[in-house]
């Protein structure tokens, strides 16, 4: 979040760097906290609102090396505890730090498959930076170690030196694995199933492979190329993917079981129904859930106008209703399509917000405007039936509720109106219940989510097992994998005495 | 891929296209229909209905009007050729059983998705009375086949080049007046038709189903792109639907949720025209 180029970032860090590593005495904490934490190189916020590219530019090696120097290699390790798939944070940071970048990768695939992905869009503020000693000790989160732009470092490292040769595959064991879907917590599964010489096939509904990872997180925060690579090494181990698959439809999971020779089934198949507001004026034209107007964008490249045959809403005054990183994407996407203003409404305050603060960041420094406290009542059309504005009514905070968030109330008589032309509603998603409904005995929550055994993500039905967005709700990447991992290793031991 | 077996023109405007896709030839059942897109890189996902599918062949029949971008592209392969994606079958199958007389009134394209629901009524045991409108002699489609299903069918064109000079309404009011009236009706066609077949048989208390052919993008309730107000209620055409009670369906706003892109569909169906070479096409629908 700089203006500085990524030479005069790298060209400042190599200077720091050169001196530290000049020293003859070892570097005590005191001497660490005095690196300033490394700024990430990006475009410009006014350059990268007229292009798809991705904003942030990622670390140079001196950037990275000073980076790591900062880590103090905490005995107990508080990082890891915040991290959800408990990666040795000391161990990878420290290989950075010394140059030995293959160690690094090495230590990070031990815990993830994703580590370009996870580097990239984990919330790391509220999980592993979070628990950072040295952020504590300077009272300020965003001053923590950058642990995930470090873990990025390393994975696009590994990337660009095209090294990354495909996992080891154990000789055919004959024995057959259905995996549902092709987001984070498939792609594990795939993965590591395959690893024990299992024949696994992955159904996908879309045309192309890689979940929200592909049709919902958008290019410029997460380029296309990076999920294409992942797939590439699942087909590269022998993976078949079969898109264009829905399961429930074109066979249901019984057949799958029953009929087509399965011996397990893995269901990733996400939270992707979308929520609404169920307000007056919702199914006017120009009302669009975010994660249509965020597959039109990103899956079906409606962004490319030239090219793309699939049209998407021509804006100019866009708002947005929601705070999560669904609805900083959406926001950022619609500036990127070619609206002029973008406005995004948001019942609570910043602080309460899901979305990860570097999006948030990224948003604001891209001239989408924030109406905190604030929601939409009714939508507003004119005689073609089109938005024409939308009815807003502010909010103030009161009692704490059961998650501790001070829940907002209705300031009574303070409604007023704002001119938009499009609406794009990025409140939630739900699971899809396609799969519950044609797979009897399968057991949901009611709220929809397949009931899955926490250690195993075994599911109420034998051979059945459930991770990801489906089980969790709207959750996150590494979440789904770690969910991923765990159901992989369930499913190998349970194939091992069939 | 999808290979094309067989391709036939059935009228100036209107294509059929028997693919294979044998999954979905043996997982089908009447009032479902398929996603296609021409190519995985740039193309549009659009809906189009299974007319028919052959379970031992592996394969289904897809017949569909050229009005804009894609429908050009397809009805421009050749028979040999492939599509790259077909996904499903997709949405809820119509609910056939015995009920006594059935009317199906089909308008238009709206013929070729009523053909397996009007076999599936016929099969189930009921009379089966089949309406059959276009804007002229030209523009009608499968009657042959149609006439194989009916007790009883009714021809009606805009401008009376064959069948009666007539819209579809008024046979269907003709039918309802009838004693004893129509256990059923089931309309699929243009918007507007639906509409106006939902108006005619509602004062006589005479269910109504109607197909609806919403925008799609993904086919699974992923999207909400489908939405249509029923009753009131938000439901999405995909997963929903397609079939609706007619009574209840707020057509003015599914007319006006279908206009959404026009602007930006007339001009790639312009582009199209130049790309191919031929002249603009007159009336196109909905
Ligand atoms: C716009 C957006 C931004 C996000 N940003 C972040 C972020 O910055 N950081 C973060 O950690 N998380 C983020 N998330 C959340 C994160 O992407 C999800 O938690 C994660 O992708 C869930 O993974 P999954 O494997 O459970 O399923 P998904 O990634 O949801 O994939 C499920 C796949 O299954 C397919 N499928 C569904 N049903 C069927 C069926 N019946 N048959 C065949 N296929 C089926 C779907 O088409 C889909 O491709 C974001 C989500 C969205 C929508
Ligand atoms: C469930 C269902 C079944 C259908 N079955 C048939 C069928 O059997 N035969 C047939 O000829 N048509 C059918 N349609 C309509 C068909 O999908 C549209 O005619 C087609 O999408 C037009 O695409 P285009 O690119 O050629 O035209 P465009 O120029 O893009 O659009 C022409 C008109 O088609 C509609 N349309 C555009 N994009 C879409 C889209 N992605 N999804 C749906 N409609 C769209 C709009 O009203 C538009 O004004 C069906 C629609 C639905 C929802
Ligand atoms: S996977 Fe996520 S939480 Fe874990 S160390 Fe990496 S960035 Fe932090
Ligand atoms: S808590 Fe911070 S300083 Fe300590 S080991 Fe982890 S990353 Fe390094
Ligand atoms: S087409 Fe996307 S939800 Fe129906």
């Amino acid at each position: 979040m700089t203006h500085a180029t990524p030479e005069t970032l790298e060209a400042e860090a190599r200077a720091q760097l050169d001196a530290l590593l000049a020293r003859a005495e070892p570097l005590k904490a005191k001497d660490r906290l005095k690196i300033p934490p490394q700024p990430m190189p990006s475009q410009p916020a006014a350059v990268r609102r007229g292009n798809i590219e991705e904003v942030a530019l990622g670390f140079g090696p001196a950037q990275a090396r000073l980076e790591a120097l900062r880590c103090w290699q905490c005995k107990n390790a508080p990082c890891i505890e915040g991290c959800p798939v408990r990666i040795d944070i000391p161990g990878f940071v420290r290989a950075i730090a010394e140059n030995r970048l293959e160690e690094a990768i090495a230590i990070l695939k031990r815990n993830t498959i994703l580590p370009a992905i996870c580097g990239r869009v984990c919330p790391q503020e509220t999980q592993c930076q979070e628990k950072c000693t040295v952020g504590k000790a300077l009272k300020d989160v965003n001053a923590a170690v950058a642990i995930g732009r470090l873990e990025r470092y390393a994975a696009d490292w590994e990337r660009e030196q095209g090294c990354a040769a495909p996992p080891a595959v154990k000789p055919e064991t004959g024995k057959k694995v259905a995996v549902i879907g092709s987001g984070p917590a498939s792609i594990t599964v795939a993965a590591d199933v395959r690893r024990e010489g299992h024949a696994v096939t992955m159904f996908e509904a879309f045309h192309k492979p890689g979940g929200v990872l592909l049709y919902g997180i958008p290019e410029f925060r997460l380029p296309k190329r990076i999920v294409e690579l992942e797939i590439a090494t699942l087909r590269a181990m022998g993976v078949e993917i079969r898109t264009n698959f829905v399961v429930g439809r074109t066979r249901t999971l019984r057949q799958l079981l029953d009929e087509d020779g399965y011996d397990a089934v893995f269901i990733g198949a996400g939270a992707g129904l979308p929520k609404f507001m169920n307000i007056p004026g919702e199914n006017l034209v120009g009302v669009f859930s975010a994660n249509e107007y965020l597959t039109r964008a990103n899956l079906m490249r409606a962004y490319d106008k030239a090219r793309a045959h699939t049209p998407i809403y021509p804006s100019r005054k866009v708002a947005v209703l929601g705070g999560g990183n669904v609805a900083m994407d959406a926001a950022r996407m619609a500036l990127r399509i070619g609206a002029e203003e973008v406005h995004l409404v948001y019942r609570r305050t910043e602080v309460e917000m899901p979305a990860r603060v570097e999006e948030v960041a990224h948003a604001k420094e891209e001239g989408v405007e924030f109406h905190l406290l604030q929601n939409a009542k009714r939508i507003l059309g004119d005689e073609y039936g089109r938005v024409k504005a939308i009815e807003c009514v502010r909010y103030e905070l009161g009692e704490p509720d059961e998650s501790g968030r001070r829940r907002p109330v209705e300031v009574k008589g303070s409604e007023f109106v704002m001119d938009v032309d499009t609406v794009i509603v990025a409140i939630g998603n739900e699971p899809n219940p396609l799969i519950r409904q044609t797979t009897e005995g399968l057991q949901t929550s009611r709220w929809g989510t397949i009931l899955a055994d926490e250690a195993t993500g075994q599911t109420s039905l034998e051979r059945v097992y459930a991770g990801g967005d489906i089980v969790l709700g709207a959750a996150t990447v590494i979440l789904a994998m770690g969910e991923g991992r765990r159901a992989a290793a369930a499913i190998n031991a349970m194939l091992a005495t069939r | 891929m999808h290979r094309i077996v067989q391709k036939r023109q059935l009228s100036d405007e209107v294509f059929l296209l028997r693919v294979e896709a044998p999954l979905i030839a043996a997982a089908r059942r009447p009032g479902q229909f398929v996603i296609v897109q021409a190519d995985s890189e740039f193309g549009e996902r659009i809906p189009l209905t299974i007319a028919d599918a052959d379970p031992a062949a592996g394969t289904i029949t897809l017949i569909f009007q050229v009005v804009g971008h894609t429908t050009h592209r397809l009805a421009a392969l050749p028979e040999g050729g492939a599509i790259e994606n077909v996904l499903g079958p997709l949405g809820r199958p119509t609910h056939i059983e015995k009920v006594g007389t059935v009317v199906c009134v089909g308008g238009g394209i709206g013929v070729a998705p009523l053909h397996p629901i009007a076999q599936g009524m016929k099969l189930a045991g009921n009379r089966v009375v089949i309406v059959i409108g276009a804007r002229n002699a030209k523009l009608v489609i499968l009657e042959d086949e149609m006439r194989a299903i009916a007790d009883e069918l009714i021809v009606c064109t805009d401008d009376g080049s064959r069948g009666r000079k007539a819209l579809v309404t008024a046979p269907l009011k003709e039918l309802c007046e009838r004693s004893p009236k129509p256990d059923l009706a089931v309309a699929i066609g243009p918007p507007i038709m639906m509409k106006f077949c939902a108006e005619t048989t509602r004062p006589y208390g005479v269910p109504t189903v109607v197909s609806l052919n919403t925008i799609m993008v993904d086919g699974t309730g992923m999207c909400g792109g489908c939405r249509v107000t029923v009753g009131g209620q938000t439901r999405f055409v995909c997963v929903d639907g397609p079939e609706f009670d007619g009574h209840q369906v707020d057509f003015d706003n599914l007319m006006q949720r279908l206009r959404t892109y026009k602007p930006r569909e007339d001009e790639l169906h312009e582009r199209c025209h130049l790309e191919l070479g031929i002249a603009r096409l007159e009336g196109r629908r909905p």
